[in-house]
């Protein structure tokens, strides 16, 4: 029914993850969700930037290598991480309190679908055959409400070739209105009052490409450039 | 005040047809596997299930689904990721089949339901879920120009937590990242019972370093530190 949308070459996951790491401002602290988001984690280091785990820890480091596995440290996709100096545990419910109190100043997502106004659907994907009120919320409305800034890290369209940039999510959503960035293989897009704000393009493509493979109207930024890494 | 119980099936043995219980763990991390594996040993049947996911790091309460022993799940995150992991898992295909009613809720609000729970309230406005899904069948209330949803809390019959230390009074410490959920947990459940992997004498845990003061806890059980490598794949 819907044709397949061109799939252009962009950025690489790891390198939509530096410019995600590049977007965050030092003494900021920061929720990585699962996915492309977590790879942001790759690109701070030495950065005055202090990741929390809703599980319950700030200061959260790197992920643990074989040697240094502990079964009661992890984060919230269940890997094993390891402790920074500065390192605190407290209770889930505290964790959240943290959350929706609006101590975090940004929250790095994953998405399924955005919409112009910054809807996000991101939590339960219909094609599994549950009622649209179960799946798999875990901590993401709660982020999606509660952080300052709310950035998406995402593909451009899915696999299938459908836009994932879209004037009315279809899924489920997260929240409402709450995306401030969306930072995909092929741009980067502000969600403004006016609309979706087209910032940056990957090195070799055009403003009219992404359009191409976006469904609402995108408004071109004066000072469009390409992604700077 | 002598909490301890000779056997972890001892401590469980009391639980009857349909009671809700409330258990700990955020995936692999601080879950009470001895007492869930006491579960099914267990007759209880028509039981209420609270906690966070239903398969994925908590692989222990397939068998309490296999068994038929539950009614109902109350999560966050109760599936497996990987849809085709997912087909394959008993909780996942009792839920298509209507066997077993699930309630799903954020995860902030799932563990706020069981603090208010603990701590006499009725229920709790939060601003998350508005617009969504699970603001359906909610009373919603503005507050500063903002809407928030009620949420009513959950008092469970029971509580399963895991400690790293204790003593026989039910003073509770919890180790790293294994505290998340079993605080609130613990203060929620009507009988809360603790399989607690140190003991300590009275006297012996620092008290400024008590996570969970001993009143919450009604029955303690010593269980062995398990080692294994976390994963919900």
């Amino acid at each position: 029914m819907t044709t397949k949308l061109t799939k252009f070459e962009g950025l690489s996951r790891e390198l939509i993850a530096l410019r995600i790491a590049n977007e965050l401002e030092d003494g900021s602290y920061v929720n990585l969700g699962i996915g492309i988001p977590t790879l942001v984690s790759n690109w701070i280091e030495g950065r005055d930037i202090v990741l929390q785990a809703e599980i319950g820890m700030l200061y959260t480091g790197p992920l643990a290598s074989r040697e240094q596995v502990d079964q009661d440290l992890i984060n919230a996709s269940c890997q094993p991480v390891t402790e920074l100096p500065g390192a605190c545990f407290f209770s889930d419910c505290e964790s959240f309190a943290m959350i929706r109190g609006g101590y975090m100043d940004a929250a790095v997502l994953g998405a399924l679908q955005v919409s112009e106004t910054g809807d996000l659907a991101g939590w339960n994907n219909p094609g599994r055959g549950f009622p649209d009120h179960i799946g798999n919320i875990g901590g993401s409305m709660d982020l999606a409400v509660g952080a300052k800034k709310v950035i998406i890290a995402m593909e451009h369209i899915t696999n299938k070739g459908e836009y994932k940039i879209v004037r009315k999510c279809a899924y489920p959503v997260t929240a409402v209105g709450v995306v401030k960035l969306i930072v995909t293989d092929l741009a980067v897009i502000e969600v403004t009052d006016t609309g979706l704000l087209l910032r940056e393009v990957a090195p070799g493509l055009t403003a009219e490409e992404v359009q191409s493979v976006t469904e609402p109207k995108l408004v071109i930024s004066p000072n469009l450039r390409e992604i700077q890494l | 005040m002598d909490k301890v119980f000779p056997s972890i099936d001892e401590a469980v043995a009391d639980i009857p047809d349909g009671a809700s219980i409330a258990i700990g763990g955020f995936f692999t991390a601080g879950t009470p596997v001895d007492l869930i594996q006491a579960l099914s040993r267990h007759s209880a049947r028509n039981l209420t299930i609270i906690c966070q996911s239903m398969g994925p790091g908590n692989e222990d309460v397939t068998q309490l689904v296999v068994q038929g022993q539950v009614k109902k799940a109350i999560c966050n995150y109760p599936f497996y990721r990987s849809a085709t992991r997912g087909a394959e898992s008993p909780f996942e295909q009792a839920v298509r089949a209507g066997s077993i009613e699930v309630e799903v809720y954020p995860m902030g609000t799932f563990i706020e339901k069981l603090r208010a729970g603990g701590a006499g309230l009725a229920g709790f406005y939060t601003p998350t879920g508005i617009g969504t899904v699970v603001e359906r069948g909610k009373e919603k209330k503005t507050f500063d120009g903002r809407e928030y949803l009620l949420e009513l809390a959950i008092k469970p019959d029971y509580a399963f937590v895991h400690a790293w230390r204790g003593d026989s009074v039910g003073n509770l410490m919890y180790r790293k990242t294994a505290r998340n959920y079993n605080p609130e947990m613990a203060a929620a459940g009507v009988i809360t019972i603790a399989a607690v992997e140190e003991f300590v004498e009275p006297g012996e845990l620092e008290p400024d370093k008590v996570h969970t003061p001993g009143i919450y806890v009604q029955r303690l059980v010593k269980v062995q530190r398990r080692n294994y490598i976390p994963s919900i794949d």
